[in-house]
């Protein structure tokens, strides 16, 4: 076993990486069912990588994990080699329902994170109004949630996440909850985030396109007990028409070749 | 309600009501049943007398120091069975029991514990709204989306900031709805008690007027609590209106 691990680090990180995010042994149990054994991986800085595998792999719980809201039963998380056990500053949470604060307007919800820092409301207000223009939703600031569509609060999510400035960013299924169109719209305004801000993107999803159009990395969790079974690095070119980019043929050769991985796990 | 392809107000209703005891009234079939108009002019008679005024004043302080007293203790208590199990599992039952059992029975042990006065009153009234608002806020509570929490843990909230920025506000409606529904048990407790000590505030009236079968009298304040009643209700409801713009679109 040992032998095993000392093998495999080598190539997945490679030595010029700099590594942001460390997970090193990470094992958790739900009482009888094993959800993650013995998870090692690195998350290189300013790189979007993406957990992907069918459900009950874990890939949601190792997240939050990184996170600091669910703990570990064995292994570490580091932060720029510093071990973390709690939420802090230099990571942002997105979530898969939007967890927006339903009594508040989307300025106060953007500026909450900001708020919770005790950060003056002039200054808060100023940051959160620049974050919602980021995200397209300038003249949005005096609506409550339930007055914007499901594409609209999950911009209210990210632009919460970015308005931290927080080093990672960290998407629970962001875009699981919004519609078709909404989604990849959201896609391409992520891929341009990700060119604009200097930030470190790890992205839970189980769609194998979403994976593929957005990741500059992707790690393939398999379930029960969720491990990490392969990791991919798609080589696509993103700098022109994102809309170009469906049909490029490595990415589509990228979204075949994971399909056949995942495959057995369907069936 | 429409009649006749009519459309009929509202308060129609209480009008045809109104005229038909006025009617059972006149016909003079039980002296326990005076005249509506009677009972219309005792009201104006009664709110003018010292006795009424002080009664009310009695009342009225007995009601709003119990109250205050059950929501103090109430919506704490609710938000801590809501969240921690050990407190749940130790106390839900106790509040269920008293959530349900008739509590009127248990005036008398006030009595003896607190005397013939207005602090068995105020705790009649505490006892008997204190645990819809537990019950309710608990449920408030254990409502709020786990994601909202999450969230606020993972954008570094203290304890604190958790509890009074996000608890308190998302089980609002909640906590609302059971101050309400505290309210009109709380009108009960007042009255309930005051008739059981009955020296004291509205008990001590109804006594006289009851006694002396001074029947226009007894129907005018009973017809004054009612509206009382009905009054509080009303207020809390409205401002519960002005919370349910976000409860109906909680996730």
């Amino acid at each position: 076993m040992r032998t095993a691990v000392l093998r495999k680090e080598p190539s997945t990180i490679p030595a010029a990486v700099d590594t942001i995010v460390g997970v090193r042994g990470i094992s958790k149990n739900y009482g009888n069912v094993e959800a993650l054994r013995g998870i090692d991986l690195d998350f290189p800085r300013g790189k979007l990588t993406s957990l992907l595998g069918p459900s009950g792999c874990g890939k949601t719980t190792l997240l939050k994990i990184i996170a600091g809201l669910i703990e570990a039963d064995a292994g570490t998380v580091t932060i720029d080699g510093k071990v973390v056990r709690a939420p802090g500053p230099e990571r942002a949470f997105v979530f898969q329902d939007f967890a927006l604060m339903p009594w508040a307007t989307a300025l106060r919800n953007v500026a909450f994170g900001l708020e919770l820092r005790g950060r003056a409301r002039t200054e808060r207000e100023e940051i959160a109004r620049h974050y919602l223009s980021e995200v397209g939703l300038a003249g949005f600031e005096d609506k409550y949630p339930h007055e914007l569509s499901g594409g609209m609060r999950q911009r209210v999510g990210l632009a919460r996440a970015l308005s931290v400035d927080a080093d990672v960013l960290l998407l629970d299924e962001p875009f699981s909850a919004v519609d078709e169109q909404n989604r990849r719209k959201f896609q391409e305004d992520l891929i341009r985030l990700r060119a604009t801000q200097n930030k470190t993107f790890i992205f839970v999803t189980h769609s194998i396109e979403e994976a593929v159009y957005i990741s500059d990395r992707i790690v393939l969790l398999s379930p029960r007990p969720g491990r990490v079974s392969q990791i991919i690095e798609p080589d696509i070119d993103r700098s022109g028409d994102p809309e170009r980019i469906h049909r490029d043929k490595h990415y589509l050769d990228t979204v075949d070749e994971i399909w056949q991985g995942l495959r057995q796990y369907v069936e | 309600m429409t009649l006749f392809g009519y459309r009929v107000p509202m308060m129609a209703s209480l009008l045809v009501w109104c005229l038909a005891w006025e009617i059972v009234g006149r016909l003079d079939l039980v002296f326990l049943l005076p005249p509506f108009s009677d009972v219309l002019r005792a009201v104006v008679g009664l709110v003018q007398t010292p006795s009424w005024q002080g009664a009310t004043l009695t009342t009225l302080r007995a009601f709003v120091t119990g109250m205050t007293l059950a929501i103090v203790i109430g919506v704490p208590l609710g938000v801590l069975m809501g969240r921690v199990r050990v407190a749940d599992d130790l106390l839900g039952m106790w509040v269920n029991i008293f959530s349900s059992a008739p509590l009127s029975a248990l005036v008398p042990v006030l009595m003896i514990l607190f005397g013939f006065g207005e602090r068995t009153i105020v705790a009649a009234v505490f006892l008997f709204a204190i645990w819809i608002i537990v019950l309710d806020t608990r449920a408030g509570v254990r409502h709020i989306s786990p994601s909202l929490i999450e969230m606020a843990r993972s954008y570094g909230a203290t304890r604190r900031a958790l509890y009074a920025k996000i608890i308190l506000w998302a089980a609002l409606p909640e906590i609302l709805a059971g101050i309400r529904l505290g309210l009109i048990r709380g009108v009960k407790g007042v009255v309930i008690g005051q008739l059981l000590v009955s020296i004291i505030g509205y008990g001590a009236l109804f006594e006289t007027f009851s006694r002396n079968f001074r029947m226009a009298e007894f129907w005018a304040l009973t017809i004054i609590l009612f509206a009382f009643a009905l009054l509080i209700a009303e207020l809390i409801e409205r401002a519960e209106a002005k919370v349910e713009y976000y409860a109906g679109a909680r996730q």
